[in-house]
């Protein structure tokens, strides 16, 4: 009896202390991140370096909150772009029209959001696989034609123009390239320790449930539908937030941001990163935006180069670069543990 | 107690569920056998919400259940176990149990604190115990042997602390030795739970050994119900499903 009070302790200890160990851990490595990352202006002048860093955030917001549908909970989107451009597109209208300062504008942006893709979620969720796949590209195809269309509100094919202006908030000047370039890399980290949150949370492990299998799920008590659309809802909102950088950055929004090809981007980011890990699509978008900019820089044919690099890791490896080195990892730890 | 009144199912024009009734009080076993195709997987996916009924009634302690969400059904109190095993198969076996009692305690929609929840633990300590899977805790519940993933299916629906389980043929695709540990496990729970077991089975060796209470169907109807020994003597049962086998000669 007490041999197996013991047995059992033993197996709940680490179990006990973990969760809340694994919150502060990740707490710190998010701050030692933010810390790296906003000491970068002081070690280099290079605004490319700092561009590039930029854009990573916005592309890594929006592939991040991508995985939260796909690997976590199985939902394939293809058009999860549409809430990258809706953010952009909300923002930059909300600044130009209401000159409010802009962390109103950026909450008002998050409450908009969260509304349309409640909409668009209660449709589409109930969809098995293929269906909820192309309907959530009909709807990004309906937000992009809505963006041209509506030229008097939207500036149609030309985008936003005339900038979108940036007033001083807290000391915050984001006109200045510094000030945006911090700002920036602390959306990003806030945002991923968001989704981090989310993936580990009780919450987080429907969703897995969901994914591995849905009708299990249901008869456990849990209201499938419910859960998908909350999640839906949710990574709509950090994808948002990708695209509100990315119009801070640009100073601007541009159809192009609502069309298809940025959904089909975040798929390949998380096709190169990996999606059985939280940080797969944050080294997918690295990859992804490198191999944008170096392949563009040495040839204009940079679309084979691409093409190339997707059925490299599509058909070759079938898997992403994080998923390789967690699996080789897993394998050690088997190893040594002698199984 | 669970009571079914005159449940009906058809597909097309096939009575796949036929004006059955039923009686589980509180604490009983038994075993639901037949032929193949007699309706066993409906009747059990008709109690369960996996299914609507077309008629009747599915009665827990007095509410009605039929044509209710699996969801509601469950949180009433009627666990079911799969056929084939119906588990996470990228969850370990810790994480799984405690998912599912987190899915009972209605924390599974909680954003704001970390899996696992400190007041899950103990249940599914409990259940991880009782089913002998402690000691594969930590294990993919891919990578489980067959008869692990049925007792983790099994695990699944007990450790929502069920006032019925219903299970879809625990020992399907077992070999002999495996088949009957499994379904002395399944015993062995039904003593010590106190909890209404319902159970499909095929092998008749072990209907007849370890059942108090059988019920036979074909073609949806209720052929038969009774003791093994009634059941064996039945000339219904013997003619449509028993053969001579296992028929009176035997008892």
């Amino acid at each position: 009896m007490t041999e197996l009070e013991a047995g059992r302790a033993q197996g709940l200890a680490p179990l006990r202390g973990g969760s809340v160990l694994q919150r502060y851990r990740d707490v710190l490595i998010a701050l030692v991140a933010f810390a790296v990352l906003a000491s970068l202006p002081l070690l280099t002048g290079s605004k490319a370096l700092l561009d590039f860093v930029i854009r990573c955030s916005a592309y890594g917001l929006f592939a991040t909150s991508l995985n939260l549908l796909v690997g976590y909970t199985g939902l394939t989107s293809f058009g999860h772009g549409m809430f990258f451009g809706l953010g952009a597109y909300s923002f930059g209208l909300i600044m130009q029209k209401l000159g409010v300062p802009i962390p109103v504008a950026f909450v008002a942006t998050l409450a908009i959001t969260a509304v349309i893709a409640a909409v668009i979620g209660a449709i589409c969720v109930r969809l098995k696989e293929i269906y909820f796949a192309f309907v959530t590209l009909a709807f990004q195809m309906l937000i992009h034609s809505t963006i041209l269309s509506w030229a008097s509100f939207t500036g149609g094919d030309q985008g936003l123009r005339g900038g979108i202006s940036r007033p001083v908030f807290l000391g915050i000047d984001l006109a200045n390239h510094v000030h945006l370039y911090i700002a920036s890399c602390a959306l990003l980290i806030l945002g991923l320790l968001g989704m981090r949150q989310i993936a580990q949370s009780p919450f987080g492990y429907t969703l897995r449930m969901i994914r591995d299998n849905a009708a299990r799920a249901s008869f456990l008590g849990i209201d499938v539908w419910r859960a998908k659309l909350t999640v839906f809802v949710l990574a709509a909102l950090f994808a948002a937030m990708g695209g509100m950088v990315m119009a801070l950055f640009v100073s601007g929004a541009y159809p192009e941001f609502a069309y298809w090809t940025i959904s089909g981007e975040g798929i390949f980011i998380n096709m190169l990163g990996g999606v059985s890990t939280f940080l797969g699509p944050m080294v997918g978008t690295v990859l992804l935006l490198l191999l944008n900019d170096t392949v563009t820089r040495f040839t204009e044919y940079h679309g084979i180069v691409l093409g190339v690099v997707i059925l490299f890791f599509a058909l070759g490896l079938r898997k992403g670069l994080l998923d390789f080195v967690a699996e080789w990892f897993s394998q050690r730890r088997d190893a040594g543990e002698g199984r | 107690m669970l009571e079914i009144r005159n449940l009906a199912k058809s597909f097309g024009g096939v009575k796949a569920t036929n004006d059955v009734t039923l009686d589980f009080p509180d604490g009983s076993l038994t075993a639901v056998i037949g032929p193949n195709g007699a309706g066993k997987s409906t009747f059990f996916n008709l109690i369960t919400g996996a299914l609507k009924p077309d008629a009747g009634e599915v009665l827990l302690d007095g509410v009605d259940l039929a044509g209710r969400s699996p969801p509601e059904i469950v949180r009433h109190g009627i666990g079911r176990a799969f056929q084939v095993a119906s588990i996470f198969k990228s969850l370990t076996v810790q994480e799984t149990m405690l998912a599912a009692v987190s899915a009972d305690q209605r924390s599974s929609a909680m954003l704001h604190k970390r899996f696992p929840l400190a007041e899950t633990r103990d249940r599914a300590e409990h259940v991880m115990e009782l089913l002998g899977l402690a000691g594969k805790r930590h294990r993919t519940a891919a990578t489980l042997s067959h008869g692990d993933q049925k007792l983790l299916d099994i695990a699944l629906a007990l450790v929502l602390e069920p006032k019925v389980l219903l299970l879809d043929e625990p020992t399907a695709g077992m070999g002999p030795e495996e088949r009957w540990r499994m379904i002395d496990k399944v015993r062995e729970l039904w003593d010590t739970q106190k909890i209404t077991v319902v159970f499909i089975e095929h092998d008749m060796d072990i209907v007849f050994k370890i059942a108090p209470k059988i019920v036979v169907l074909c073609y949806g109807r209720i052929l038969a119900t009774g003791t093994p020994d009634e059941i064996r003597n039945n000339s219904a049962v013997i003619e449509a499903y028993l053969g001579t086998e296992h028929a009176g000669a035997a008892a």
